[in-house]
This record gives structure tokens, C-alpha cells and sequence, in this order.
């Protein structure tokens, strides 16, 4: 026996992964063919068969860690391919569907009038979502980042914190149409039992955005090092403009993705606002009278229409709906980028 | 200018902790003054006790009185915003903004309270901090990047260019030389006798050789044992420090340290 340790041992050559998966692909075929499975059914004997047969031949040709590597790795793939799969297919059905519906006139024409098949349009819910959104961001926003500057700058271990923090957690939980209610109880309160707003929607949707703004903006200051706010307190910089220049600046970029995170899950409720907000088939730019549509609020409505136009303006409305929150999404990373902290 | 320090029995602790005990000193105006002792004994917790860093930190407090050219430090009036403004501080660890240029980094005392500066005075200004600092040649092609892209030395270098750029009276530094080659190593030396004509200097250091190069009077801080707050051992001239100091366990520290 040699005295010194080995460092290389032998490995599956580069292309075993994939050789191993197309013959795989084939094993599987060969049953799926002759018992009639369907697409669904073979992918996953495929998967199944991969995941024994690449470890195998690793163990075989490796050894033990090299096969646990793979067999790891198959499995990492296997539960991402299953994560994504969904979307994937989501996104297929609601394009494949959607643009079927989306022309010039769906797009800049409302409901108004529009009788039977004839050609209507998403433009009065674009418009609603658009502004009901846009004020309850308007709104939820300062509180959120305001409350979690106080949790994190001021509060300290207070008593007066861990209340604001319980309530809060409380606050994440509340059924979004609870807070339609709530919000609808408010205006009725104020204007009276048959008034009717588009604000009253934002209403709602803040108290679902407020907990989420808060939670994330809460941990992106926790995460800026008590390195920087001491050396900028070093330098003489009171500690409100510390807050305002070293610490706001340095979270900025992921409390704005927490943001559009929060808008994008708010943007897509439906009941708050059909509750509080209403459904209406005319364009309303005014978010303080009368009633306004949303997006989702004018998908329910169509499909609630039961004929083949009705849900073919739903999944049309679903298309722009989906290409909204992607745009926000988009938008968060770019602004992300920009903002966040820059290494050489 | 310069500012004289005196501490009378001073108790430092964090939270019930107490870090360090009775500590008694003068600190001479236009003088550099060293802190020696070992990992733990309380350096950096005298050092930011003296201007009111200490008390960032939750629970953190100090008993006892500094006095600076005669006013209280600590006194009920005081405002420790205005304090830090003339009592400037370089920290054991370096750490630039990271949403800065190293440009940036180095006006941030005037940036973060939004002090006007003609551009003329703000490069002026800056490239002189960066000279002092030994770090002007290195970085005078790239002012626009931002500063953590520099290395650990670099990043040191570029906190002490920050820390001069406001010209506080009084400048304490922890261990600024501990990420440093001895190139630059020397050029802060350079730099701290230069300083020492108008300002008050307080040094941190793990380097007995640094020590005796750069101070005018040093003190050892020591522990009694693990888990007893730190207290000062001796303070004396740096001469008889290293010399003929009046205490058995400063030798001890010191002698040990040279081998
Ligand atoms: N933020 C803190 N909270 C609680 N205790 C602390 C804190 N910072 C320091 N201490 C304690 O105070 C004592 C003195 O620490 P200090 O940092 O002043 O030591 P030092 O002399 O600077 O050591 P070094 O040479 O390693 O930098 C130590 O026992 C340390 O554990
Ligand atoms: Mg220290």
C-alpha cells in the first residue's frame, strides 16, 4: 500500500447526468406507451428512475459521497422543478387564454353599455385598480416605514414596541375581507349607509399592506450594522439624520421590494373592495365618490356572467392583471439594483 | 484649540456589568496619549467614554466626572451630538458607508448634516484628509467607487481621512494601525505627530514599539483577574513607562511584550 493519500479518485464522465436522463426519458416511455400513461405520469417515473439510476452508477463508480452528492442534487432539482411547475403552467393557461381577449379596444374601452357579446373593456378596472392601489401605498407606506423606524431606532425593548409589534403580527392575520368591512363600517360612519367610494377600497388595502411594510421594512434595519450608525454619530450627525442619511439609504433597496411585495399581494384582492369599493361598468377617476372596479373585482363580475364573452373578458382581465404585478416586480429588482449598496 | 481631558473615578459599565473601575487620569492638550493593556482590560470602553459613544450602546453608563477644558462632559446640559463634533473618533473595526463614494465617505461629516461646501473646498478638503491619511495616491483615480470596495487597510486608512476631514479638536483612535502594513503603519505615525501640534490625541494600541514611537504619556490598563473589571495599572511619561515604570506589573507587560 502506498504511503501517501490519494487526492483524485475516478468520476463520471460530464455527460453522465444528461445520458442518464435521456435514457431515463426512454425506460419510462416504453410502459407509459404500452399502458397508456399520460404526460404527467411519465415525467414522474422518469424522475423517479433517474433519481436510482445516477446515484447507482455514481456509487458504483465514485463511491458513497460522490452518490449521496448526486442523489442531493437530483433531489434539490426534482423539489425546484416541482416549485416552479405551477407557475410555469399559470402563467402558460392565463397567456394562451388571456390573449385571445387582449386588443386595442379591450384595453382603452370600459363596460359601459355594453350589452351581451359585444366587444367591452378592462379600461374603467385598470383605471380602479391603478388608483385604489396607488392611494393605499400612499397611504400604508409612511406608516409602515415610520412604525418600523420607531420599532428598530426607538423602541428598544419598551414596552410600548413589543405592543406595537404583538399587534402588528395581529394585524397579518386579519381576513382581508374583515377589513373590507371594517373599512365599509368606516365610510357608512361618515357619509352615510349608500356611499359609496373608491377610497374606502384603499382603506382596506392598507390595513392588509401596513403589516407587511412594517415587517419588512422592520428587518432591513435591523440588518444595517451598529458599525455604521456609530461612525456616523462619531462624526457629530444626530441621530434622526442618521436615520434619515446612513440608515434609510443603506436598507433602501430591500425595503422597497418589501413594498411592491405588498402591493403585489394586495392588488389582486377581491372581496374588501366589492365590498367597500363596489362594482360599477363606467370609468370613475375620482377616488372619493362614487363607486370604482378593480381588476379582480371585474374578473369575478365576467366570469359571473357564465357566457363564453364574459369569461373570455375575465381571462383577458386576468392577463393584465398578471402583467401588472410582473411589471411591479420587475420595477423592485431594477430599483433594487440601483439603490442597494454597491461593491467595486 | 486642543483640549485637555481630566478623568476622575470613573466607572464605566454595560448594563449590571462593570467594565471598567476608577479610573483617575489627566489627558494633556496637544500631547499624544497611548492605551495599553490587554485583550479585554477596557481600551475601547475608556476610549469611547470620552466622547459619549459609550452610552449608544442599550443599557451602557458611565459614574464618575470628565471634565474637558474645565466643563463637564457628562454634565446635565450637555449635548453629546455637539461633544462628538469636537472629540472625533476612528474605531477598532473599519467601517465606510456603503452607500458612498470614497469622495463621499470622506466629506461625511458635512454631507450627513447637509453643510454646504463650495466644490473648490470639498476637493481641496478631501485630498488632503486622503494625503494625511496615506491613502491619496491609491485612490485618487477612483473617488467616484464606492468605498467598501477598498481593502481592510484601505478602509481603515479611509475612516481616518473621515475622521480628520471635520478637524475635531480631540481625535480617539482605537488600534488604528492594527489592519495596517508598516508602510502605512508609519505614515499614520507621521500623521499623529503632525496632528499633535494643534490637537489632542488618544491612542489605542497593541503595539508596544507603536506606543513608545508615537505618545507623550501612557497608560496600562490591566484585569485583575477574568470576569473583574478593567482598571488603570499605571500612567505615567511614556519614558518612564518604558524605562523605570513605578509598577512591578507594567513591566511585567511590558518586558513580556518585548521578550
Ligand atoms: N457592547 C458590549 N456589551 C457588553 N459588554 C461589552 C461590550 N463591549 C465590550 N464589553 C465588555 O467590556 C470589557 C472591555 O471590553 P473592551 O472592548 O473595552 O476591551 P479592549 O481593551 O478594547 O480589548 P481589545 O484589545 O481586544 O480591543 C470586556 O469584558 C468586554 O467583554
Ligand atoms: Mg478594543
Amino acid at each position: 500500500m502506498s504511503s501517501t493519500v490519494a487526492l483524485s479518485h475516478a468520476k463520471l464522465p460530464r455527460w453522465a447526468p444528461a445520458l442518464v436522463g435521456v435514457v431515463s426519458l426512454a425506460a419510462a416511455g416504453l410502459p407509459a406507451m404500452l399502458l397508456g400513461w399520460g404526460l404527467f405520469a411519465w415525467l414522474v417515473a422518469s424522475v423517479l428512475l433517474f433519481l436510482a439510476a445516477l446515484p447507482g452508477w455514481s456509487l458504483v463508480v465514485e463511491g458513497r459521497r460522490s452518490a449521496v452528492d448526486r442523489l442531493m442534487t437530483g433531489l434539490v432539482w426534482s423539489a425546484f422543478g416541482v416549485a416552479v411547475l405551477p407557475l410555469v403552467w399559470l402563467i402558460y393557461v392565463v397567456v394562451d387564454q388571456g390573449a385571445q381577449a387582449i386588443n386595442g379596444e379591450f384595453l382603452t374601452y370600459s363596460m359601459r353599455g355594453v350589452i351581451g357579446d359585444e366587444q367591452g373593456g378592462v379600461y374603467h378596472a385598470l383605471i380602479g385598480t391603478v388608483f385604489i392601489t396607488l392611494a393605499a401605498t400612499v397611504v400604508s407606506v409612511p406608516i409602515g416605514i415610520l412604525t418600523a423606524v420607531y420599532l428598530v431606532e426607538y423602541g428598544g425593548r419598551s414596552k410600548l414596541a413589543r405592543w406595537i409589534t404583538f399587534l402588528v403580527d395581529v394585524m397579518t392575520g386579519i381576513p382581508s375581507i374583515v377589513a373590507g368591512l371594517f373599512a365599509l363600517a368606516l365610510v357608512v360612519l361618515i357619509f352615510g349607509p349608500a356611499f359609496r367610494m373608491g377610497f374606502g377600497g384603499s382603506i382596506a388595502l392598507s390595513l392588509l399592506m401596513i403589516p407587511t411594510v412594517v415587517r419588512s421594512a422592520e428587518e432591513m434595519f435591523r440588518l444595517v450594522p451598529m458599525d455604521l450608525r456609530e461612525a456616523s454619530y462619531a462624526l457629530g450627525v444626530p441621530k434622526w439624520r442618521t436615520i434619515l442619511k446612513v440608515v434609510v439609504p443603506t436598507a433602501i433597496g430591500g425595503v422597497i421590494t418589501g413594498i411592491v411585495l405588498a402591493i403585489s399581494r394586495v392588488i389582486g384582492e377581491t372581496a374588501p373592495l366589492l365590498v367597500v369599493a363596489g362594482a360599477t361598468d363606467g370609468v370613475n377617476f375620482n377616488l372619493f365618490d362614487g363607486r370604482m372596479t378593480t381588476l379582480p373585482v371585474f374578473i369575478y363580475s365576467q366570469y359571473a356572467q357564465s357566457t363564453p364573452a364574459g369569461y373570455q373578458r375575465a381571462w383577458g382581465g386576468a392577463l393584465v392583471l398578471i402583467a401588472i404585478v410582473m411589471l411591479l416586480n420587475l420595477i423592485a429588482r431594477l430599483l433594487g439594483k440601483l439603490l442597494a449598496p454597491k461593491k467595486a | 484649540m486642543a483640549k485637555s481631558i481630566d478623568v476622575s473615578d470613573l466607572n464605566i459599565y454595560y448594563g449590571d456589568f462593570l467594565a471598567v473601575e476608577g479610573v483617575s487620569m489627566t489627558i494633556k492638550a496637544r500631547s499624544v496619549t497611548a492605551f495599553i493593556g490587554p485583550s479585554g482590560c477596557g481600551k475601547s470602553t475608556m476610549l469611547r467614554s470620552l466622547n459619549r459613544m459609550h452610552e449608544v450602546i442599550p443599557g451602557a453608563r458611565v459614574e464618575g466626572k470628565v471634565m474637558v477644558d474645565g466643563q463637564s462632559l457628562y454634565g446635565p446640559d450637555v449635548d453629546p451630538v455637539a461633544v462628538r463634533r469636537s472629540i472625533g473618533m476612528v474605531f477598532q473595526r473599519p467601517n465606510p458607508f456603503p452607500t458612498m463614494s470614497i469622495y463621499d465617505n470622506v466629506l461625511a461629516g458635512s454631507r450627513l448634516n447637509s453643510r454646504k461646501l463650495s466644490k473648490a473646498d470639498a476637493d481641496d478638503i478631501v485630498e488632503r484628509s486622503l494625503t494625511h491619511a496615506n491613502l491619496w495616491n491609491e485612490v485618487k483615480d477612483r473617488l467616484g467607487k464606492p468605498g467598501q470596495g477598498l481593502s481592510g487597510g484601505q478602509q481603515q486608512r479611509l475612516c481616518i481621512a473621515r475622521a480628520i476631514a471635520v478637524e475635531p479638536e480631540v481625535l480617539l483612535m482605537d488600534e488604528p494601525c492594527s489592519a495596517l502594513d508598516p508602510i502605512s503603519t508609519s505614515a499614520i505615525e507621521d500623521l499623529i505627530h503632525e496632528l499633535k501640534s494643534d490637537y489632542t490625541i488618544v491612542i489605542v494600541t497593541h503595539n508596544m514599539q507603536q506606543a513608545a514611537r508615537v505618545s507623550d504619556e501612557t497608560g496600562f490598563f490591566n484585569l485583575k483577574a477574568a470576569g473583574q473589571p478593567g482598571h488603570l495599572v499605571e500612567f505615567n511619561a511614556t519614558k518612564k513607562m518604558f524605562t523605570n515604570p513605578d509598577e512591578p506589573a507594567t513591566e511585567a507587560y511590558i518586558s513580556g511584550r518585548f521578550g
